[in-house]
């Protein structure tokens, strides 16, 4: 075991890429339940995501390119979510584990062919100046584009919900869709909109684990990675700044269980993998003592019967 | 314009009705599917649904249907129950895993002793194991109100890797040359679950899915306590009236569904399986949640759906060899059959009204 191989600035850098795909996913959540949709089918959506990126990225050339067919996956298959819950009324829980497991056959079957191939290489983005500086330049300013884009999104969303009237009328029709109906808001396409916002997020978190991060197509890949985005909406008590902060912490554990896993630690690989699960249960544990932070609407068919 | 309108009780017919017409949907849009993929759209349907069945080798591939259909049918009842009562276990798959490790465990304990003792222990240890790893989530909500479907989904990678550490540490075959795997039990009498009439795909699995099927009905039908879960799911402010304990409930429902999950690993992993490996588990606690609903949560229902998506492995087995058609076709196939069972589930409790848009 030699833990001096581990550097402590490599690690903070790491450790803000690979909370990426999970603050991108959680976000888009947050936005669907603050409107009071609960969907479980991130995975399928961030699944799907990672190989629609990855298929145009590799066919175009352009990782760009790639991100955005990735968030227009993620949206289409959240349509889909769309129409069962709101326009057929279905059981939330049980259509968004349905959009997982679609997700889950949709993407391996699209990723036929594309295994084994390394995509295009996305840019890192270089500030002069600020990249230069001698320890925080490489942890905080030498990312690519979709870190920074990642912050930029929960900023928005945070400055939203807080700030403008969408973001009253969104959390209205979250905490009561009968009251907000009454008032002559249109509860079924706001939650529409929050859906695809949400598809669209999920689906690019999952094109950066696809395309940055790992990077290549392998079925499965996102290995629980929207479940545990989910996980982290209770843990930020549906407040975005503190989905930040869960996924650093979140992100901080995957990285530091790697980096002990490679450094050849005396616990065997297979229980250094379980920790983010395992630490996922312990947060949940300690955060689920208080509910009332939810959205009082969250999971609730919606039916305008007047 | 188009309205739907909620009818005063749920449409009896359209209960039934609506696992055939999503059948029959999913088989249209599949169809499409397939002739996207440039597959003969008609050909691939009747090799998944039809040959199976009633073609010339239909006899090697009918034993199949209950071997892979009773796992999906012993799962698939447990979840019932719990999603009857607004309880989401949705990581059977995990107790599927942990039910096959302590029951193979036992036997591998015993190995190379014979006796007749050994096969029921390691029911029993496969049981006990689905039950406690469903039983986490369960205390855990009961205790702390923690989600039980995070926890029981998070359970199931962690039940992943337990598997990968099993066969390739503790329980990894000391006479394999090093290759990952536990000891074949098939070739160790005492605790192989061998087929019960040779060729007829009947094991102890199949025996206890068809136990699990009668049992479950009785107890909704007859039993205080299937009462209850039907209350609880239909009327939750009735059944906290009418004294149900919720607590209780969580406990017995996620810890029913638990042991069945573990019997259905234990039961493969003894019988067609035959060892622990790596890659044993195949997604029958997913599958096993279309099941349930496609049979409509109901036990005779969810027997029906179990030989249904058993059809379909094995016909997309045998599309896979015969037409090239890729494995996630089938899997996406039935991921299509719960959207339109859900879709379709709408004219269960509205009917569509044809409406003139009125003046504001």
């Amino acid at each position: 075991m030699d833990l001096s191989s581990i550097n402590p600035i490599l690690l903070l850098a790491s450790l803000m890429v690979a909370a990426t795909p999970l603050l991108l996913a959680a976000v888009g959540e947050l936005v669907v339940e603050k409107a009071g949709v609960l969907n479980l089918g991130v995975e399928g959506m961030m699944i799907t995501g990672a190989i629609c990126g990855f298929a145009i990225a590799v066919n175009t050339g352009n990782p760009l390119l790639g991100v955005l067919a990735a968030a227009a996956g993620g949206a289409v298959l959240s349509l889909l979510f769309a129409l069962l819950t709101q326009v057929a009324l279905a059981n939330q829980v049980a259509s968004g584990l349905g959009l997982t497991l679609f997700g889950l056959g949709l993407s391996s079957l699209i990723g036929q062919g594309y295994q084994g191939i390394r995509p295009p290489s996305f840019p890192r983005l270089n500030i002069p100046g600020l990249s230069d500086m001698p320890v925080l330049g490489r942890i905080l300013f030498s990312h690519d584009l979709m870190v920074y884009l990642g912050l930029i999104i929960v900023t928005a969303v945070w400055f939203m919900l807080k700030y403008t009237r969408a973001g009253l009328i969104l959390r209205a029709v979250g905490e009561n869709h009968e009251a907000a109906h009454a008032l002559g808001y249109k509860v079924v396409r706001i939650r529409i909109m929050a859906i695809l916002f949400g598809g669209a997020c999920a689906g690019m978190g999952g094109a950066y684990i696809s395309l940055i991060r790992v990077p290549q197509w392998t079925e499965g890949m996102t290995a629980g990675i929207g479940w545990i985005a989910l996980a982290l909406v209770v843990f930020a008590s549906w407040k975005p700044w503190r989905v930040l902060l869960g996924a650093y912490l979140f992100g901080g554990v995957t990285v530091i269980q790697l980096n002990l896993q490679a450094a050849g630690v005396a616990i065997p690989v297979e229980y250094l993998a379980m920790s983010p699960y395992l630490i996922t249960i312990l947060v949940l544990v300690i955060m689920s003592a208080d509910k009332s932070s939810a959205p009082a609407s969250l999971g609730r068919v919606f039916h305008a019967s007047r | 314009m188009l309205k739907l309108e909620k009818r005063p009780q749920p449409s009896k017919a359209w209960v039934w009705l609506a696992p055939v017409v999503a059948v029959i949907a999913t088989m249209i849009a599949g169809g499409a599917l397939f002739a996207l993929l440039g597959k003969d759209p008609l050909v691939a349907i009747r090799t998944i649904f039809w040959d199976p069945l009633f073609s010339e080798f239909a006899f090697f591939y009918r034993p199949q249907l209950l071997v892979k259909g009773a796992p999906l049918i012993l799962i698939a009842i447990g979840l019932s129950l719990g999603f009857r009562a607004g309880i989401w276990n949705i990581g059977a798959e995990g107790q599927y895993i942990v039910g096959a490790l302590t029951g193979a465990g036992v036997g591998l304990m015993f190995y190379p002793m014979e006796g007749w003792f050994i096969f029921p222990l390691m029911v029993m240890a496969g049981a006990l194991g689905g039950w406690a790893w469903a039983t986490i989530p369960a205390v855990l909500k009961v205790k702390f109100g923690t989600n039980e479907i995070l926890v029981s989904l998070m359970l199931v990678y962690v039940a992943e890797q337990l598997l990968a550490s099993m066969s390739l540490g503790l329980m990894k075959n000391p006479e394999g040359f090093g290759f990952p795997g536990s000891r074949n039990l098939q070739q160790y009498p005492s605790a192989h679950n061998a087929e019960l009439i040779a060729g007829s795909g009947m094991h102890w699995g199949v025996v206890a899915a068809l136990i699990a099927v009668i049992f479950a009905y009785v107890m909704l039908t007859r039993h205080i306590l299937g009462f209850h879960i039907r209350l609880t799911g239909e009327a939750p402010r009735a059944a906290r009236f009418a004294g149900v304990n919720p607590a209780r409930l969580v406990l017995i429902c996620l810890g029913l569904a638990g042991a069945l999950a573990g019997l259905a690993g234990m039961f493969e992993v003894s019988g067609p399986a035959g060892r622990v490996s790596i890659d044993f588990n195949v997604g029958y606690g997913f599958t096993a949640i279309i099941v349930a609903f496609l049979g409509r949560l109901h036990p005779l229902g969810i027997a029906l759906a179990g030989l249904l998506m058993a059809l379909t492995y094995i016909g997309g087995e045998i599309a896979q060899s015969r037409l090239g058609l890729p494995a996630a076709a089938i899997q996406m196939f039935q991921g299509m059959l719960l959207f339109f069972l859900l879709a379709v589930d709408v004219m269960t409790n509205y009917r569509l009204r044809l409406t003139w848009r009125e003046v504001a």
